[in-house]
Parts: structure tokens; C-alpha cells; sequence
């Protein structure tokens, strides 16, 4: 179920601007991968080309291969709409559709995409939910509006809506920079219950949390003033931490850096 | 190391803000002056006539001097007519907003829409109404009818409602639209069912506005519909009266019974305009979720 991914000279631009260049990267089924790396290198760009949702951004565009298990997902006929359910994403910030309650939050991916069997959903809504340590606490307000749970509740209920589709790859864009250290711990935690099943890619600014859940790290940086970012390397998470094989890395992890 | 000062504004500056406090109110005074008035009026000499009789009966057979009648005819073809032309306009205008919004992204066609819906807003009433004379009456032979009507009303419509729509459905954050993306949900899906859900508050409210608008005119009707004192069910057949003309008709009638019957029309035609904006509200009200 968890699938591979391989990323080979891509390149993405916003209009004539080139915003990363030339990344290849492999990222392991069944493990989380962390991006670290400073502000406006490009990891949240380079994270949207993976599941197509740079594109989305008007006169935004992508050069280069990303391989899902073999498939190239630039390739020809294959269609934006259809990655995206393969490959879910968490954003920054919480964004839980303001008209809907929290059940049809969770359901929102499947019932837009044409499931609407009730029993079925019941229990996709609980088994999300209960996925993303929500379950105890909203179970009796399902009804209730999505917007109206905490910060961190609905980034939670975010990651639910997210993974109630099942998708294959999830990725999470600093998912817990805008929660108190109760819910990073509680969506940390979640994020090694998920690693069992999902292939995971968490962008995050905190390196302590790098370290804690991912498997791997890969380290971005910007090229030079006014250039493109790039990926510096990408090796395991501990010997990121302990002994980076680039002198850029190491300077950022130990807060050298300019 | 001096003190920081904490006290307050200076005399000059209070003297100002109380200048400034005084215009504003008698400002606001002056522009209620009118309201009230009209709307006093407008009450004042309508309950007159304000009776079971006048929303029961037609001017049928009722000469201008007698006593009695009512605009039961008048009210029916209003409400048929300005309900034909939201059926026309409300579609057109909310998708042609959904298309300059969601689809148009600034391209050409969008400038070009754009373009003509803000030339349409200037349009001037009764050049609809002339329009329609012109194409639907005149070139293609059609009779006066209360669909003719319909059809001037909603170009008048159409630009208010594009322009109502299109304000609402920017206002809807970006985010929605990418977390919808992000879950595998096609555009089409995603502004059926997150993006108009989220401006629809706002869209129906822009809607009764370009609605009560439009419920007013009288001088494309004239053109279009004309006037009868007799019921006429059938917005596709012959002349129907509406309100608007009721009240031009009766008003200038020497009469007092006439007029009183005039005054009786225009406040109908005011609750009526009152009793959308209610709607409006309360579709509004219903509409958002329950807060915790
Ligand atoms: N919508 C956009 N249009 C144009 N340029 C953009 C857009 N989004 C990002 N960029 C540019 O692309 C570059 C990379 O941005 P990106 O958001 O990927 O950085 P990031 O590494 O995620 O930063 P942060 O850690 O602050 O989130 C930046 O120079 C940014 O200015
Ligand atoms: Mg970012």
C-alpha cells in the first residue's frame, strides 16, 4: 500500500522564476522524511510538486520526473486529479471547510469523490478519526461545525479529512507550527502510528521534531541570494543530527547559520 | 531618564474629536431626514386603502372616479415578472461570476466580460425596456407580455448580480479551494459543493438586492408588458399590470380615490421589497453553522 517515490531533475518555477533546482531524491515506503531546511529554500514548493498541487497556482510550472512505484506522475495522461487522492496533503495552516460539520469534514474527500453509502462512512468517520487521536474528543459533537474546534483539533481533523480518502503518501507542510506542544506531541505521535501504513513527508522548522519522528532528513537550502533552492543531502536522520556530510548542514543544525 | 507620559490628549485634540463626533451625527441625521419622511408618507396615506379589498380585487370594471378596486392584478404580475427574470438572471449572473472567478484567471475573456457587465450596470432603464420592444416585440412580432417584462429586468439584474457574486466568491480563502485539490476532489466538484457553499450567505444577499432593485421599475414594463386594470394569470399572454405602473396609473388620476389607491400600491410595493430583505437575512441566518 505504501508506495515509493523517486524524484529525478525536477525543477519548478513560479512564472519566469525558478523557485528549486534540479532535485533528486528517493523517499522510502513505510518511513517518514523530514525537510529542513531556512525559510524561502523551497520546501513547501518542492513538497506541492509531489503531488501536483504546484500546478495549481497560476503560471506555476514543473520540469523533471517524480516516479510513484514506477509511474511517472508528469507523464503523459496521467491525471492531477487522481495523484491527489493517492497522495494527501496537510497544510500549515488548519483549513477545515467552514460550512461543514466535523463529520462531514472527514467525509468530505470520499463524499465529493461520489462514496455515499451511510454505514460505510460511520465507520470510515470513526476509524479517521480515532487515526488522528481525535475520536475522544469530538465523538459527541459530530454534527458540530469543523471551524469551531481548537487550533490543534482541527489540524487534527485535518490529518483525518486527509487520511478518511486512504490515500498512499501523505504529506504534511509544518503541520505543527501553529499548535501549543500538546497537540505537536499528540500529531507526532500520530505520525509514528501512520508511518506503518503511509509513506510520510513532514516539513518542518523544528529540528528537535526532525529528530524525533522521521526516519530520514534531507537538508534544502537557497543556492545563493536571489537564487533557486536545492537539497544540500538527504541521509538518515541520525547521521544528519550526528555527522552531516555537508558543511552547510551542519552549520544549520547547530544554528550557525547566517 | 524622564517620565513617560501617560495622560490623556491634549484639550485641542479633545476639542477636535468632539467637532468631529457632532458633524458626524448631524451627518447621519440629514441622511435619515428623507428616509423617515418617505417612509412616514408612504404609510400615512397607504393604510387608507390598506384592506382585504384592495389585495382581493382588480381594477376590472372600476373607472378611475369609483371608489373601491385593488391590485390584485398588479401584485400577480409583479411577482410573475420579477420572478421570470431572477429565474433568467440569477443563473447567468452567479455562473458568469463563477467563471470570472474560478476559470477566467484574468485572461482575456475575463477583461472582456468584465468589461461589458460594467457597461451593462450603466444601462439605463428604459433602453432595456427598448431593447426588448425592439427585438422581442418589433423584430420577432411577439405581444405585449409579462415575459418581455421579465427579460428587460434581468439585463438589469444580471450585472448587479455578477458583481454581487464575483465580490463573494473572491472573498472565499484560497486555502479551501487547495485543501479540496489536496483530497483528489475535481474543480468542478470543489466549487459546487466548498466554494458556493462558502459565499452563499453573501451571494444570496447581493441576489435579493439586484431582486428588490429591479422590483421597482416602471419604465421598461411600460414598454414591454403595458398595463390592464384585469387579472392576467399568464405571463406569456398579453399585457399584465405590476405594481410600478399601478401606482404611475393611479397617481396621476385626479381623484382622490386614485390616489389613494397609489399611495396603498407603493407601500405594498414596499413591504414587498422589506419582506426580501428579511428573506434574505433569514436564508442568511439559517445558513451558518452553529457556533459552540
Ligand atoms: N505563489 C508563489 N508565487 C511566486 N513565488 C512564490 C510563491 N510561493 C513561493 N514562492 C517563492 O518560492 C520560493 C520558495 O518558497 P517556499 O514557500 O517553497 O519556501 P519554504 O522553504 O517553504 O519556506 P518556509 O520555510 O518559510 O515555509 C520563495 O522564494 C518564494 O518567494
Ligand atoms: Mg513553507
Amino acid at each position: 500500500m505504501a508506495k515509493r517515490i523517486e524524484v529525478s531533475g525536477l525543477n519548478a518555477y513560479y512564472g519566469k522564476t525558478r523557485a528549486i533546482e534540479d532535485i533528486s531524491m528517493t523517499i522510502e515506503p513505510r518511513s517518514v522524511t523530514a525537510f529542513i531546511g531556512p525559510s524561502g529554500c523551497g520546501k513547501s514548493t518542492f513538497l506541492r510538486t509531489l503531488n501536483r498541487m504546484h500546478e495549481v497556482i497560476p503560471s506555476a510550472r514543473v520540469e523533471g520526473k517524480v516516479l510513484l512505484d514506477e509511474v511517472d506522475l508528469y507523464g503523459a495522461g496521467v491525471d492531477p486529479v487522481a495523484v491527489r487522492r493517492v497522495i494527501g496533503m496537510v497544510f500549515q495552516r488548519p483549513n477545515p471547510f467552514p460550512t461543514m460539520s466535523i463529520y462531514e469534514n472527514v467525509v468530505a474527500g470520499l463524499k465529493l469523490n461520489g462514496v455515499r453509502r451511510k454505514g460505510q462512512l460511520d465507520e470510515i468517520v470513526e476509524k479517521s478519526l480515532r487515526g488522528a487521536n481525535l475520536w475522544n474528543e469530538v465523538k459527541d459533537r459530530l454534527g458540530r461545525p469543523g471551524a469551531g474546534l481548537s487550533g490543534g483539533q482541527q489540524q487534527r481533523l485535518c490529518i483525518a479529512r486527509a487520511i478518511a480518502v486512504e490515500p498512499q503518501v501523505l504529506l504534511m507542510d509544518e503541520p505543527c507550527s501553529a499548535l501549543d506542544p500538546i497537540s505537536t506531541l499528540a500529531i507526532e505521535d500520530l505520525i509514528a502510528n501512520l508511518k506503518d501504513q503511509y509513506t510520510i513527508v513532514i516539513v518542518t522548522h523544528n529540528m528537535q521534531q526532525a529528530a524525533r519522528v522521521s526516519d530520514r532528513t534531507a537538508f534544502f537550502n537557497l543556492a545563493g541570494p536571489g537564487k533557486p533552492g536545492r537539497m544540500v543531502e538527504i541521509d538518515e536522520t541520525n547521521k544528519i543530527f550526528t555527522n552531516p556530510g555537508e558543511k552547510a548542514t551542519e552549520d544549520y543544525i547547530t544554528g550557525r547559520f547566517g | 531618564m524622564s517620565a513617560i507620559d501617560l495622560s490623556g490628549p491634549s484639550a485641542a485634540r479633545k476639542i477636535k474629536d468632539k467637532v468631529a463626533l457632532v458633524l458626524v451625527c448631524v451627518a447621519f441625521a440629514l441622511a435619515l431626514i428623507p428616509l423617515v419622511t418617505v417612509l412616514w408618507t408612504v404609510v400615512k396615506n397607504g393604510l387608507k386603502r390598506f384592506d382585504v379589498e384592495f389585495f382581493t380585487h382588480s381594477m376590472n370594471a372600476i373607472g378611475g372616479r369609483d371608489a373601491g378596486g385593488g391590485a390584485y392584478h398588479a401584485i400577480i404580475g409583479t411577482i410573475e415578472q420579477v420572478g421570470l427574470a431572477s429565474v433568467i438572471a440569477i443563473p447567468i449572473g452567479v455562473l458568469t461570476a463563477v467563471y470570472l472567478v474560478e476559470y477566467g484567471g484574468g485572461g482575456r475573456l475575463a477583461r472582456v466580460v468584465t468589461f461589458f457587465v460594467d457597461v451593462m450596470t450603466g444601462v439605463p432603464s428604459i433602453v432595456a425596456g427598448l431593447f426588448i420592444f425592439a427585438f422581442w416585440l418589433k423584430l420577432l412580432g411577439f405581444e405585449y407580455m409579462g415575459f418581455a417584462g421579465s427579460m428587460s429586468l434581468s439585463i438589469l439584474m444580471m450585472p448587479t448580480v455578477v458583481r454581487a457574486a464575483e465580490e463573494m466568491l473572491k472573498l472565499v480563502p484560497n486555502d479551501l479551494r487547495e485543501a479540496s485539490f489536496a483530497l483528489g476532489v475535481p474543480r468542478w466538484r470543489t466549487i459546487c459543493f466548498v466554494v458556493l457553499p462558502t459565499a452563499f450567505t453573501g451571494i444570496i444577499t447581493g441576489v435579493m438586492l439586484a431582486v428588490a432593485r429591479v422590483m421597482g421599475e416602471t419604465a421598461p414594463l411600460l414598454v414591454t408588458v403595458f398595463v390592464t386594470t384585469a387579472i392576467n394569470n399568464d405571463p406569456f399572454k398579453g399585457p399584465q399590470m405590476s405594481l410600478p405602473l399601478f401606482i404611475w396609473d393611479q397617481a396621476q388620476l385626479p381623484q382622490q380615490v386614485a390616489i389613494d389607491r397609489a399611495w396603498t400600491g407603493a407601500l405594498t410595493l414596499i413591504l414587498f421589497i422589506m419582506l426580501l430583505n428579511l428573506a434574505a437575512r433569514l436564508i442568511a441566518r439559517l445558513r451558518k453553522p452553529v457556533s459552540r
